[in-house]
């Protein structure tokens, strides 16, 4: 079981979500992240204070798979989260210890498998 | 609108002063001719529309994205100052000075002639009301634009349309141009039908198309950001409307107070249509679709705002409701990104208000005809001749803006929003991660600035 930690751009989220759907994957926590990431500062100025914006808003998505599931899940966000620009983000893989879902007590490959309910 | 002509009266001090009349009988004279209920209700309609600007930008700018924020309500901010001046230098003239059909004379460029004389009210103030009526009237095209046009080439452009669209049509409906003979009758647009609502939005659909839909459009969904936002504009513009409205009667009178009444009861009855119409279509109402109801039934019934009963103006409010409701809801699933419905509030809740007052104008309640065949015929002939003038000139601006800037921002800066890349400037910001740059020396911020533009893809 593998954790997959992706930082990608804010603009790309609703891409990689559809992209992530469509390879059946459903299980992802979105988390509105700012850092630093190499690419060039911007410039802005309020009235007389001038300021470099160092960090940039960016989106976490972290996402637990079984490792069937990893190659894909990788490949998927690596694609639709590209632009090419300096910026477009990275991908993690970590190893899991455990994981249990809190509502049956469930474990590790159960656990992280999405129970499909109905709208 | 029931303009008085400031101007005529310019050339009676000195006929005065060949006289040789004492000074003092001249001063009588002018001061006698002012009417100062209608001067400071005329003050006071003006600030009103200036404010609608605010609303406008509210409005808008809380429909959009958040990284667009300012960048949207920019677009209004701009006219305040752009189309201002060009209303003083030229648009004024154009459109009030003595002159034909077609347009009005130069006699008043640069305000020469105008001062605190007048009949009625003062010539300045006259300047003032109608000039916050053409500021209002190209920040209205904005809203079809938004998330995609450069900056620099919105400005050009309203620069342009408020002198050689807004200032002929003006002159056509209120300086004693066009309208006032379409077959055989003077077409009635008490306070802005055609020469602000069907003009604005017209050009603003014309505008869409030629820029092209945001390259979001139709993949993404792209919801308003700050809906309270929405509903503090559309409040702010019905309060500012009874300026718009009321302030074009001319006069503090009856005919006043009819378009304030008629002002405030058309919209309500959009107001009531739509959120049945909501409750219908979704099965709830929507703050959405009822800040942009107010805006619809305001645009309803300006053209005959002063003109028909209160129980005319809620048929008004009421019928106009639902081309535009079908409109938008037709547009938004279209591939027209005529982002904000400009022409869906403005185009259609225009034309249904021109041709209603058309019908509904009654001689027991201001207008000098009652409505009939003729007169619907009249104000038909109205709208179409404003449509087609403000497509037609439309494209000519923007093709010649064209020729001078790109009219879309680059790629990148869409994607990003256009506030950092443009204005250099976020809407909401903590200040996390912005570290101070104590000396501002110009060139070196200058070639800061040169190196972030270069990563973002080209120039603002």
């Amino acid at each position: 079981m593998k954790m997959i930690t992706a930082i990608i751009r804010r603009e790309k989220v609703n891409d990689v979500l559809k992209a992530l759907f469509e390879s059946d994957i459903y299980g992802v926590t979105v988390t509105p992240v700012r850092g630093h990431g190499g690419e060039s500062e911007t410039v802005q100025t309020y009235r007389g204070t001038t300021v470099k914006m160092e960090l940039v808003e960016k989106v976490r998505l972290d996402i637990a798979l079984t490792e069937p599931f990893v190659e894909r899940g990788v490949s998927t966000i690596l694609r639709s989260a590209r632009t090419g620009e300096v910026g477009d983000g990275k991908v993690f893989v970590t190893p899991v210890e455990k994981v249990y879902r809190i509502r049956t007590g469930d474990e590790d490959e159960a656990a992280v498998t999405p129970v499909m309910t109905a709208p | 609108m029931i303009r008085c002509c400031a101007n005529k009266v310019l050339s009676a001090p000195a006929i005065l002063g060949s006289l040789l009349l004492a000074s003092t009988a001249i001063a009588q004279e002018t001061a006698q001719s002012i009417d100062p209920a209608a001067t400071a209700w005329l003050l006071m309609s003006t600030a009103l529309v200036v404010f609608m600007v605010v609303g406008l930008a509210l409005f808008y700018g809380g429909l959009v994205r958040r990284k667009n924020v300012l960048n949207t309500m920019m677009m209004s901010f701009i006219c305040l100052g752009v189309v201002a001046l060009t209303w003083v230098s030229f648009g004024y003239s154009l459109a009030y000075a003595e002159g034909g059909r077609i347009i009005g004379g130069v006699d008043n460029f640069f305000l020469r002639g105008i001062d605190g004389s007048g009949e009625g009210i003062p010539g300045v103030l006259d300047v003032a009301f109608q000039g916050a009526f053409a500021i209002i009237a190209t920040a209205l095209v904005s809203g079809a634009v938004v998330e995609r046009m450069r900056f620099s080439a919105y400005m050009i452009f309203i620069a342009l349309w408020s002198v050689l669209i807004y200032a002929p049509l003006a002159h056509w409906a209120w300086g004693g141009g066009l309208f006032d003979d379409l077959l055989g009758r003077s077409a009635i647009d008490f306070a802005g039908g055609t020469v602000v609502h069907i003009n604005a939005a017209v050009s603003a659909l014309v505008l869409a198309l030629i820029l092209g839909k945001r390259r979001d459009y139709g993949l993404k969904a792209m919801l308003p950001h700050q809906i309270p936002f929405a509903l503090i504009g559309a409040g702010i513009l019905w309060f500012g409307w009874f300026g718009f409205n009321g302030g074009s009667a001319y006069a503090a009178d009856s005919v006043a107070g009819v378009a304030f009444l008629n002002t405030l009861v058309a919209p309500a009855a959009t107001l009531v249509v739509w959120a049945m119409l909501d409750m219908w279509r979704t099965g709830k109402v929507t703050a959405v679709g009822l800040a942009t109801a107010i805006v619809v039934g305001l645009v309803a019934i300006t053209p005959g705002a002063g003109v028909m009963s209160p129980m005319a103006a809620i048929v008004v409010g009421f019928v106009a409701a639902f081309p535009c409701y079908m409109t938008i809801s037709w547009r938004a699933r279209s591939s027209v990104d005529d982002s904000l419905d400009v022409f869906a509030a403005h185009g259609v809740g225009g034309i249904t208000g021109a041709l209603l007052t058309g019908v509904l104008a009654s001689t027991a309640w201001g207008a000098s005809v009652n409505g009939s065949w003729g007169q619907l015929a009249t104000q038909a002939l109205a709208v179409l001749i404003s449509i087609a003038f403000s497509a037609v000139g439309t494209l000519v601006i923007v093709g010649a803006v064209r020729t001078l800037v790109p009219l879309r921002a680059p790629e990148t800066q869409e994607a990003m929003g256009l506030d950092v890349p443009i204005h250099g400037e976020e809407g909401y910001t903590d200040g996390e991660g912005a570290l101070l740059i104590p000396v501002v020396s110009s060139s070196k911020a200058a070639a800061v600035a040169g190196n972030r533009t270069r990563t973002l893809g080209g120039r603002v």
